[in-house]
């Protein structure tokens, strides 16, 4: 057998069934992995040693009874937005570095009502505003294939610790593209579910009207078996879908001919980095030898989807950080000489400076006299995104293109100019916009490097994504490759 | 549309953050970089596009009208900066 | 010469048992912040939940004053910093509230009735409380009172004097304590009234300038309030100078508005719907619900009982003001059989007795059931109008029921003919110039001196002798 930390979920699960190993063996293999990696990769913020070994110990003792339930004992990460009842949540900021939350996200309940065993919460850009992972408190998460380079954001840890196999399942949440552009760069698998799949309630909200969580893995199979755990109606999410779950793993093995994949001429155009045209075409032929067809489609209005995102994402974050005010939770400046000043010292201190930045952009895109030309404006475009997305996979069952624009960028090289950080989701916002379901997936190396592709599907098609990435991993091992330093 | 350093003072103002002249001056020419990139919008044609709010279109299900919460006060205020006889302090409000 | 231009904002905090976006307790006067969970406290993470309930008592409130209902109902941000609003905004509804247009009639000084139009009447929730006294150079934030369901209700500026401004606010708290929608306690903050002040030349359209005086707490501070700033107002344009918009507080004490700066700095709410709630559709169905479980209203209510009981248009106005003392009434009315007699009854004593105590008929120590035996026994000419006022005291005093206390005080009304007639024979010996007087009077004036010798029976019986047999005796044997 292979090494522990290399197996999948699905085949650590098998082994745990099988009786090949124990919660124990499993847990402290990746634990000791963690403590390994984590000084120089740095994508867990905490990491809860005591806890998982007590719970794998618990989760072997209930196996041995027959009384563990179905993912008793395997373990998880999840990102340090999600809010755990006696571990730290810091959501990668100075505001939030000792709180501790007195509840649980309605994700991280579900995951531990399965037996899912936490090991840590994971790095990630501040409050989730990122695309590189170098925004957070506690320093620039690094990617496993080369640590000179970002593993992407905003939930780069997640993604790093995953290709790093520090865990091989970790939650995530992607409000334009933060968990399908690191699943990318760091040759993972990643998806982000229809707005309203998962619920919200314990997620601390970036914005609330684009903000869904999902999984990063090594594979379309792992997070068709993790989604099935967390997503479903939650009646303290009133955005989230009163929707069956179906049985994400029962459609899997479904061929794929006849299927047909839509081309969005937008993201083919000559704008496409040649590598990564290469990387499009060489899994695109994978999807023609299963039996798909590709139809070219258009998304008309995909080059506003960025300049309304940051006008929508900026203005709900503004006021969804206001809460953060020094006074029932989290930082406090020191000795405010008023109210005013307590304010203005604890979110002026608290806050990093691409935190402030979106604050007040959006700030000002609601001011008074601005509302209808930035935040209406943006929420029209945001129809015609959507509008567009309905006519495309009216011609197709899937939408398919890059997930980034190129492969992973080193450390520092964009941090000085937003606009270049930002065009990092210009693949990926739209499909937050219109709420639609994503996923990245790995593609072939570019220069030793990972690429990723993207599906996106008809609201609630998460099994349609799930079954078309795992054909291409059941036919191709792209997504076996794994950092030669690891 | 760009801003000055007014502008920006008066937002920060009213979004209470406190930023310092070097942060105003910083934030201030990236500010107007990002309102460059957000002002590509303005040459779209959206008469008559009714705004978006919510990507589904769902509507609102409604809670029943029943006391589900207990007092959880020594929890909750474990995480507060300062609070003293169950209340949380802050610097003297004049009205 | 100028004249006032008054619309108000009504805050009505409804009566439901949990909060308007979690399960938390509303019950008034619990430990600070015990009341308050992870959703009050705008935690972070945690997402809003709206009550139904408030949504019915909402709509019940537009069909009672006739308006439109919002079938696509939005709510909003409004963000501003405060420490007793926890998230930073208030959930609050803008653009498309749950009651739309309406209106009410009140009853002016002259008997004309006047409509006043509400422009909306939108739910929000409240902000909690802040405790300014209790620690040296800080400020105790108690987050009980936040996400209180609140129906915040707008009138047109139609208003144009203090009065005017009381009749509808009365109107309005009759009409949600005939829905029941909230207990109305002014006291206790459950109703609090914005009050917006504009004053202009008589005669003129343009609108003057207007100031908001914030949080008036009794129909009577809305009242001083609104004269004190109107004559403010006048006194500005008389010294030539210019009425600045702004928000106000009314100092009860002092009987003056002041300027409250620290509402003048954020006035950019930055308004927009909150993605955390979904549009709440309102169908027909849930109206026609709603409409089915409405109580006979004020209006319909004083038809009913001018028919039912023959009491006049304005003793019903005044009976049906306020739900409680219309309930109150009907009782007595009902029990006693004798619809005039409990109306002056309730009016002349009842709330009387109220008015002077500032106590609420709910609190009242002489219940329907015992004012309606005492009328019984006035119908029956056991006691008269003085015997029956001192059973009235006895019963407010609490000194047991009425039969009781006829009995221990001896106030069975004397009705014995023969005994009036030995008192009368009495009266007439002891005073034979008096006697003579009347007897020589020219017969108009005789009805005047007969109330003499009628007093001098009443007190020789110690108020028990039946009036009408003492006048009937009296002029029989006087003429004689």
């Amino acid at each position: 057998m292979s090494q522990i930390t290399d197996l999948t979920l699905a085949q650590l699960k098998q082994a745990l069934d099988d009786g090949d190993l124990s919660s124990v063996e499993i847990t402290t293999a990746f634990l000791d992995r963690i403590d390994s990696l984590n000084p120089e990769l740095n994508a867990f913020i905490t990491i809860t040693h005591e806890d998982a070994r007590k719970a794998a110990a618990d989760a072997d003792a209930a196996r041995a009874k027959g009384k563990a339930s179905a993912f008793a004992g395997l373990p998880i990460a999840h990102k340090d937005l999600f809010c755990t009842d006696g571990t730290r949540t810091t959501c990668g900021s100075k505001m939030l570095a000792d709180f501790v939350a007195p509840y649980d996200a309605h994700v991280v309940s579900r995951c531990q009502q399965a037996g899912l065993i936490s090991l840590g919460k994971l790095n990630m850009d501040e409050f989730a505003m990122g695309s590189s992972n170098e925004n957070s408190f506690f320093g620039a998460v690094r990617n496993p294939w080369d640590p000179s380079r970002v593993p992407g954001g905003s939930s780069g840890g997640s993604a790093a610790a995953v290709a790093a196999r520090m865990t091989p399942l970790a939650t995530a949440t992607d409000t334009g593209g933060s968990i399908r552009q690191p699943a990318a760069l760091t040759g993972t698998s990643g998806l982000k579910p229809t707005y309203g799949r998962v619920s919200r309630f314990g997620m601390i909200a970036f914005a609330s009207s684009l903000d869904q969580g999902g999984l990063i893995a090594h594979t379309a199979e792992d997070i068709a078996l993790g989604l099935g755990l967390i997503a479903g109606h939650d009646p303290r999410d009133s955005t989230s879908a009163d929707q069956a779950v179906p049985d994400y793993t029962a459609t899997l093995s479904d061929p794929l001919k006849g299927k047909v994949i839509g081309l969005p001429t937008q993201f083919f155009d000559e704008r496409l980095d040649p590598a990564m045209r290469q990387s499009m075409n060489d899994v695109l032929d994978v999807f023609r030898s299963l039996g798909a067809t590709t139809v070219e489609v258009s998304l008309d209005h995909i080059a506003e989807a960025i300049p309304a995102y940051y006008v929508i994402a900026p203005a709900e974050a503004s006021s969804n950080l206001s809460r953060f005010d020094g006074v029932r939770f989290g930082y406090r400046a020191e000795h405010p000489k008023d109210l005013t000043d307590l304010y203005e010292r604890s979110r002026g201190e608290g806050f990093g400076g691409e935190v402030k930045r979106r604050i007040l952009i959006g700030t000002y895109a609601l001011s008074e006299g601005y509302y209808d030309a930035y935040y209406k404006k943006a929420q029209q475009i945001r129809r015609l995104i959507k509008q567009d997305f309905e006519r495309a996979l009216n011609q197709c069952d899937l939408l398919f293109g890059p997930t980034t624009p190129s492969t992973a960028f080193v450390i520092g090289e964009k941090t000085a100019d937003p606009i270049a950080m930002y065009l990092e989701d210009i693949y990926t916002v739209a499909t937050n916009m219109a709420g639609l379901p994503g996923g990245s997936f790995q593609a072939p190396l570019i220069d030793g490097l990972p690429s990723g592709y993207q599906l996106t599907g008809p609201a609630f098609g998460e099994g349609a994504i799930l079954n078309a990435a795992h054909q291409i991993q059941t036919a191709t091992d792209w997504h076996t490759l794994r950092p030669e330093s690891l | 549309m760009s801003l000055t350093s007014d502008d920006v003072k008066r937002v920060a103002k009213l979004a209470r953050l406190g930023l310092t002249q070097a942060e105003t001056n910083e934030t201030l020419t990236q500010l107007n970089s990002i309102l460059g990139l957000v002002d590509q919008m303005q040459q779209t044609n959206t008469d008559g596009v009714a705004p978006l709010a919510h990507p589904l279109e769902l509507t609102q299900t409604l809670r029943a009208d029943q006391v589900t919460e207990t007092n959880h006060r020594e929890k909750y205020q474990s995480v507060a900066p300062q609070a003293e006889a169950g209340l949380y302090l802050v610097p003297r409000v004049v009205e | 010469m100028y004249e006032a231009v008054i619309g108000l904002e009504v805050h009505v905090q409804l009566s439901t048992v949990s909060k308007i976006f979690s399960g938390s307790s509303t019950a008034f006067g619990a430990e600070p912040n015990t009341q308050a969970s992870l959703v009050d406290l705008g935690m972070p993470g945690v997402l809003p939940v709206p009550n139904a309930r408030a949504f019915e008592m909402a709509v019940k409130f537009g069909l009672a004053i006739d308006a439109e209902i919002g079938k696509e109902s939005v709510f909003d941000r409004k963000n501003y910093f405060y420490p007793d609003l926890p998230k930073g905004y208030q959930i609050s509804q803008f653009d498309k509230p749950i009651v739309g247009p309406g209106r009410v009639a009140i009853t002016l000084d002259d008997g004309t009735i006047k409509t006043i139009n509400v422009t909306r009447a939108h739910l929000e929730e409240d902000a909690g409380k802040s405790v300014h006294d209790a620690f040296d150079g800080m400020t105790g934030v108690d987050l009980n009172r936040a996400g209180t369901p609140l129906l915040e209700i707008v009138s047109e500026p139609e208003l144009r004097s203090a009065k005017e401004a009381v009749a509808y606010l009365k109107v309005i708290h009759s009409i949600i304590r005939y829905l029941d929608i909230s207990d109305g306690n002014m006291a206790q903050g459950s109703m609090r009234c914005d009050c917006n002040v504009s004053i202009r030349p008589q005669g003129s359209e343009v609108l003057g300038t207007r100031t908001e005086i914030k949080n008036v707490n009794s129909f009577r501070f809305v009242e001083k309030a609104i004269n004190t700033e109107i004559h403010r107002q006048i006194e500005i344009l008389e010294d030539g100078g210019r009425v600045i918009q702004e928000t106000r507080l009314y100092d009860p004490d002092k009987d003056e508005t002041r300027s409250m700066r620290s509402k003048e700095e954020a006035n950019d709410y930055r308004y927009f719907p909150d993605p955390d709630l979904l549009p709440v559709m309102i169908d027909d169905s849930f109206i026609e619900a709603c409409r089915n479980t409405l109580p006979e209203l004020p209006e319909a209510r004083q038809a009913r009982y001018i028919k039912d009981y023959g009491i006049t248009d304005y003793d019903a106005g005044v009976l049906v003001a306020d739900r409680d003392v219309a309930d109150y009434f009907a009782e007595v009315a009902d029990t006693s059989g004798e619809g005039k007699l409990a109306a002056n009854w309730v009016m002349g004593s009842v709330l009387a007795e109220l008015n002077q105590t500032g106590s609420v008929i709910t609190e009242f120590p002489v219940s329907a059931k015992q004012l309606a035996d005492l009328i019984s026994r006035i119908k029956d000419n056991t006691l008269n109008s003085k015997t029956a006022k001192t059973v009235f005291e006895a019963l407010l005093a609490g000194e047991g029921e009425v039969n009781a206390i006829i009995e221990a005080k001896g106030l069975v009304q004397m009705t014995d003919t023969g005994a009036i007639e030995a008192i009368v024979d009495e009266v007439i010996q002891e005073n034979p110039d008096q006697v003579a007087n009347y007897r020589s009077a020219p017969s108009d004036k005789q009805g005047k001196m007969l109330g003499f010798f009628v007093g001098q029976v009443m007190k020789k019986s110690q108020g028990k002798a039946n009036p009408q047999a003492v006048n009937q005796i009296l002029h029989s044997k006087l003429g004689s």
